[in-house]
């Protein structure tokens, strides 16, 4: 094992960063706490509660029966006239306000690569405790069968993603939401969970039922807890690894029976509101397609008084319009989606669209048709972008037609983008089916700054890591990583995991390498297809990105001269997490029709051994003249063609 | 004026109220089908007051109680709770009072009276013990007693089947969440009709609550305009399509295996109202309800009366829970299987006042539930020793070993005190039973598949008996052909 030494300033600083999830998203934050509603006792209970109810049902024959409820007593009939005089008729404004909150937000951003991003945000804020002790729950926006999941299993925060395709950071830039390819599944427990193994694999269980997707696969031999990297999300001051659990499916597919067990969750479903646009058909015809769960307890005002929970439903895809599109570069939404939007989803307090358009601020590069008057800026991953926004619970949005049907047709291909400043590369190196070496590469595109870099590898134990093989180096030189932490594997029970914490040089290349044997599995743990190879999850990239808007020091802007000359703190550095590529490891693998050709092949030479042996011993035996000499038979062939009788 | 009739004073517990017996007569007869053992007890007295009849009739006890009022003289309108037309009261503990005439007509000796209430008290029994066609219907699922009977067939089906816990669901549907802003207080509403219930429920299983609310959930059925009463109508016939929209964005609980009893209520859309079911005879049924056996019920709510043709679309409305939870509170009892028979002419049955459920029903459903979970355990550690029986050299592991000797005691032990009579233990035992038996039954090492069919270890070896068998078939032919030369030969010889 490779020995280094802690640098314990540094992982401070990156604990305490990766503990504040910076999106730094504006959007987020207005967020208010305009939903912390008293609990209000509906007031017509209390006088209901003598009330006898005493049905006597009569019953038919048949399986659908109808209910009939005689109303017996007298007493009963008196108080149903009491209530009739009060409750059912139009509430005044005294209704409790409710303590749930919905909201949909979508937003497309044009890729230079000519490609659409367009991501779906859907939020449920619920001011509620699952923690309980009495399990009664009455759910209204919140899905009933995740709150039963986060109650059960004690779950303080969940994040769940399947993901098609890989995210292409150096052409599309940094996602809103990264996610690796296939499922990927972390999960905070409760502190009073006291078998956090066995509630796991229950949850993944229960998880890969309501999502239609194979989580039962994970076990311990992929579920790792990492010590640094995953830290939680939501509000609490936990950081007990012990009480996180990390996996990631690298193989799962997603697919249409993925999206619609997600599209069930939202209250609205896909009827009204942006779900409408949500077309399995179209949402799979695309480059990159990305769903999310994510669940966490969040403050409901910002001194944080009250808590609630947050559910939001995430929703990423790029499509690739420029090849579909008979080389005319031009999309709407209804050319993405085959849909247009037609009203907001009438439970949503908020329903917004937003494009992303400060790539052209003078409607240089694209025309977006319908023109909006809002504007709106905010600092999204360290860049200040401006969106146009379309506010669907305004009538107006949606004009005359009575439909928003958004199209941008592009002018000119030309314009750059602004490279990533964080970018993570890995592939397999090596020849032979015995050993191999693992290259991780990092990229630092910053021009002058450097910054630390969490990185996350866990690797499945059929690929034995040499660990003092362990090699970091960034410009030729090496690079001592300020904290490693390194569980070895162990045979069919539990995965490598390696965190290290690597400081990148600004504009560099840091390469991390780790040579590895590949191991002999047993017959029954191949896959059904094993000369496809292996895979290997993503490795991840967490770190505190220096903004872009921190590195703008040659203040073209117009901006006071007092203001300028320290780089604004608050927006200095912003976290962004950067998924490899999964790997693809072939195994030394058997040939399995090995046992059956053994078996026929012995089973054959056994036999004719039988045979003969049964030809021995049942055979009768002659004595039969002595045979020839071979001089004499020779002797006899060439007499034979003279036409003179043999010997 | 000197009433000598015997509202039964408490029994020989300890502890009774202090009453004025003076004489007492105790037989016991023990009847088979009874629960414990029938009472019947004589007693005269002078009495004034009638609460404590109504003492008497809150006492709870074991075994059922038969109460028998006599009346000797005058009118008999001076009882309060037996009025003139009826001879039977049953009340919501374990006790009835029962009317005899006058005894003189019937006879002088206690024995004869007896004798004459006995058919009485049979009637009695059936209503509030545990009977025939209660086994029948708790074993409806294993035995066809009687085939050409429909209606107990239906009346057995309805009931859920015995389970530890059962998650209870409250679905509001609401289709039209633009013209409709629907509140229902479901919280308050559970907490005053059915907790109660659910409470004294508590000793046959387990309840969990929970409700939601969907939205744009429509129903499988469009209704049909009804011109002559200016609203929608739904048919019994399609009632069974409706549901298949709906139920798939239920959900089941993703937390436990229980059975789920759905309740939904259904607030029709604004275009849609009023909405209203009817019945096989085009009647419409008041309740507008109905349900679906060992699924749970819907109950549809109309909500158009409550605005005007000018309303500002959302309209704030309010839902009358008392008026849902009511019928709502009789498809639960239908469901649990309480089973309200219509009482013999002459009976008169007690309000179950708030909790719902008198004493006497809850004994029977703990009785037919225990019964009901003997079968089942009987049943499944049967299968068990097939499948063992089948497959010659499975493996057995000692958790399942000690699985299936612990459901048999407590088979035993459920049978034992189903004898004796208490209910609360031998359900307890009958529920181990079943954990315990399914356990073992669903234990993964006894998967079948994993044991390799016989044919199949044959099939393997088939490269290995094909070319064996090849001289042997050979040989054979010629043993065959040599036999018939030889005989041929033989006959040769003769000839």
């Amino acid at each position: 094992m490779a020995a280094y030494r802690y640098s314990y300033s540094a992982v401070l600083f990156i604990l305490c960063g990766l503990s504040v999830f910076i999106v730094t998203n504006s959007q987020e934050t207005t967020l208010t706490g305009d939903n912390r509603a008293a609990a209000v006792d509906s007031p017509q209970t209390v006088a209901e509660t003598a009330e006898q109810t005493a049905e006597q049902p009569a019953v038919e024959e048949r399986q659908w029966e109808a209910t009939e409820v005689e109303e017996a007593s007298p007493d009963e009939a008196a108080a149903d006239k009491q209530d009739t005089s009060t409750p059912e008729t139009l509430v005044p404004p005294s209704v409790p306000r409710p303590k749930d909150d919905f909201q949909e937000e979508l937003v497309i951003r044009p890729l230079h690569s000519g490609d659409i991003y367009a991501s779906f945000q859907f939020r449920t804020l619920w001011e509620t405790d699952f923690m309980r002790g009495n399990k009664v729950s009455h759910y209204r926006l919140f899905p009933k069968s995740l709150g039963q999941v986060i109650s059960k299993f004690s779950v303080r925060e969940l994040h769940i993603s399947f993901t098609q395709g890989y995210w292409r950071t150096m052409q599309w830039g940094q996602p809103f939401l990264p996610a690796p390819p296939g499922a990927e599944l972390w999960v905070w427990f409760q502190d009073s969970v006291t078998d956090v193994d066995g509630t796991w694999k229950e949850l993944t269980n229960v998880l890969s039922g309501i999502f239609c997707a194979s989580l039962n696969f994970i076990d311990s031999t992929n579920t790792v807890q990492p010590s640094a990297s995953f830290k939680p999300l939501g509000i609490g001051n936990v950081t007990d690894h012990r009480f996180l659990r990390y996996a990631t499916l690298p193989r799962e597919i997603v697919c249409t029976e993925n999206l619609t067990p997600w599209k069930k969750l939202l209250p609205c479903g896909t009827k009204a509101g942006l779900a409408v646009l949500l077309k399995s058909e179209k949402l799979f015809h695309s480059s990159f397609h990305s769903q999310a769960v994510h669940i966490r307890p969040v403050c409901e005002d910002w001194q944080c008084k009250t808590t609630s929970w947050e559910l939001r439903q995430t929703l990423s895809v790029v499509f690739d319009l420029h090849t579909s599109g008979q080389g005319k570069r031009e999309w709407s939404l209804f050319k993405m989606f085959s849909r247009t939007l037609t009203e907001a989803c009438p439970l949503a307090s908020s329903s917004k669209v937003y494009i992303d358009i400060t790539d052209n601020p003078e409607g240089e590069q694209f025309e977006l048709i319908p023109a909006t008057p809002m504007l709106s800026q905010a600092v999204v991953l360290g860049d200040r972008r401006t969106f146009s926004v379309y506010d669907l619970t305004q009538q107006i949005t949606f004009g005359a037609v009575r439909s928003l049907n958004l199209l941008i047709r592009w002018k000119s291909t030309e314009g750059d983008m602004l490279r990533p400043l964080l970018h993570g590369e890995r592939y397999v190196a090596g020849y032979g089916l015995q050993t191999g070496e693992i290259h991780t590469l990092m990229y630092n595109n910053h021009p002058y700054r450097s910054f630390p870099v969490l990185l996350l590898d866990s690797v499945p134990w059929y690929l034995r890591l040499y660990i003092h093989t362990l090699t970091v180096t960034s410009k030729a030189k090496d690079n001592k990583p300020s904290y490693i932490h390194y569980q070895p594997s162990k045979d069919r029970v539990r995965p490598h995991l390696l965190e290290m914490l690597v400081q990148l040089p600004p504009n560099s290349v840091t390469e991390v390498t780790v040579q590895f044997e590949r191991a002999l599995l047993k017959w029954t743990e191949y896959t059904p297809d094993p000369n496809h190879g292996f895979y290997v999850g993503s490795s991840v990239l967490s770190s505190l990105v220096p903004s872009i808007v921190a590195m703008d020091t040659n203040s073209t802007q117009e901006r006071p001269l007092f203001s300028s000359f320290f780089p604004c703190k608050e927006e200095s550095s912003y976290f962004v997490r950067v998924y490899t590529e999964p790997l693809l490891v072939n195994l030394p693998t058997p040939d399995f029709s090995m046992p059956y050709n053994v078996i026929c092949l012995t089973c054959t030479v056994v036999a004719v051994g039988y045979g003969s042996l049964y030809n021995l011993l049942t055979r009768s035996f002659q004595i039969e003249e002595p045979s020839l000499g071979l001089a004499k038979r020779i002797a006899n062939i060439i007499r034979k063609m003279r036409g003179v009788p043999p010997l | 004026m000197v009433t000598a009739d015997t509202p039964a004073p408490p029994s020989t517990a300890a502890g009774e109220i202090a009453m004025a017996t003076v004489t007492a007569l105790r037989r016991t007869v023990p009847l088979p089908a009874v629960p414990g053992h029938l009472e019947y007890r004589y007693e005269e007295q002078c009495r004034t007051a009638t609460v404590m009849e109504e003492d008497a009739l809150n006492q709870p006890t074991a075994a059922v109680r038969v109460h028998v009022v006599l009346q000797f003289v005058c009118s008999p309108s001076h009882h309060p709770l037996l009025h003139q037309d009826v001879d039977v009261y049953i009340g919501q503990r374990r006790t009835a009072l029962l009317r005899i005439g006058s005894p003189m007509r019937v006879g002088r000796t206690l024995e004869q009276l007896l004798a004459h209430m006995e058919p009485r008290m049979k009637q009695v029994l059936q209503v509030m013990s545990f009977s025939y066609t209660d086994i029948t219907a708790a074993l409806s699922d294993r035995v066809r007693l009687s085939p050409g009977n429909k209606g107990s067939i239906a009346d057995s089906m309805r009931a859920f089947k015995s389970s530890p816990g059962y998650e209870i669901t409250f679905s509001l549907l609401n289709p039209d969440p633009k013209s409709h802003r629907l509140h229902w207080d479901i919280e308050g509403a559970v907490q005053t009709y059915i907790q109660p219930l659910l409470t004294k429920l508590a000793p046959v299983a387990n309840f969990s609550i929970d409700s939601q609310t969907l939205y744009y959930a429509v129903l499988g059925v469009n209704p049909r305009f009804d011109s002559s009463r200016s609203a929608y109508t739904l048919n019994a016939d399609s009632l069974a399509h409706v549901i298949n929209p709906v139920e798939a964005r239920l959900g089941s609980n993703a937390a436990s295996s229980n059975p789920v009893l759905n309740f939904l209520l259904y607030v029709p859309d604004a275009h849609h109202s009023p909405l209203y079911i009817n019945d096989r005879k085009k009647q419409e049924v008041p309740s507008n309800a109905f349900h679906s056996p060992r699924w749970g019920g819907i109950m549809v709510y109309n909500v158009n009366g409550f605005y005007g043709p000018d309303a500002v679309f959302p309209v704030d409305i309010n839902i009358n829970m008392a008026k849902v939870m009511g019928v709502f509170l009789a498809q639960l009892r239908l469901l649990l299987g309480v089973q309200s028979s219509t009482p013999p002419p002459g009976f008169q049955v007690a309000t179950c006042g708030s909790v719902g459920l008198a004493d006497w029903e809850l004994d029977r459903l703990m009785w037919s539930r225990s019964v009901e979970n003997v079968a089942t355990a009987t049943t499944t550690i049967t299968s068990l020793a097939q499948l063992l029986d089948q497959i010659g050299n499975i493996v057995i592991n000692d958790n399942i070993a000690q699985q299936v000797s612990s459901a048999v005691t407590s088979l035993q032990l459920a049978v034992a005190e189903l004898e004796a009579g208490n209910l609360g233990f031998a359900l307890q035992y009958s529920k181990e039973a079943i954990l315990a038996s399914e356990r073992a039954f669903f234990d993964p090492s006894l998967l079948h598949l994993l044991y390799f069919p016989d044919d199949q270890k044959f099939a393997i070896y088939i490269p290995l008996f094909l070319p064996m068998c090849v001289p042997i078939l050979l040989s054979l032919l010629k043993i065959v052909s040599e036999a018939r030369q030889k005989r041929r030969e033989k006959q040769a010889k003769k000839d």
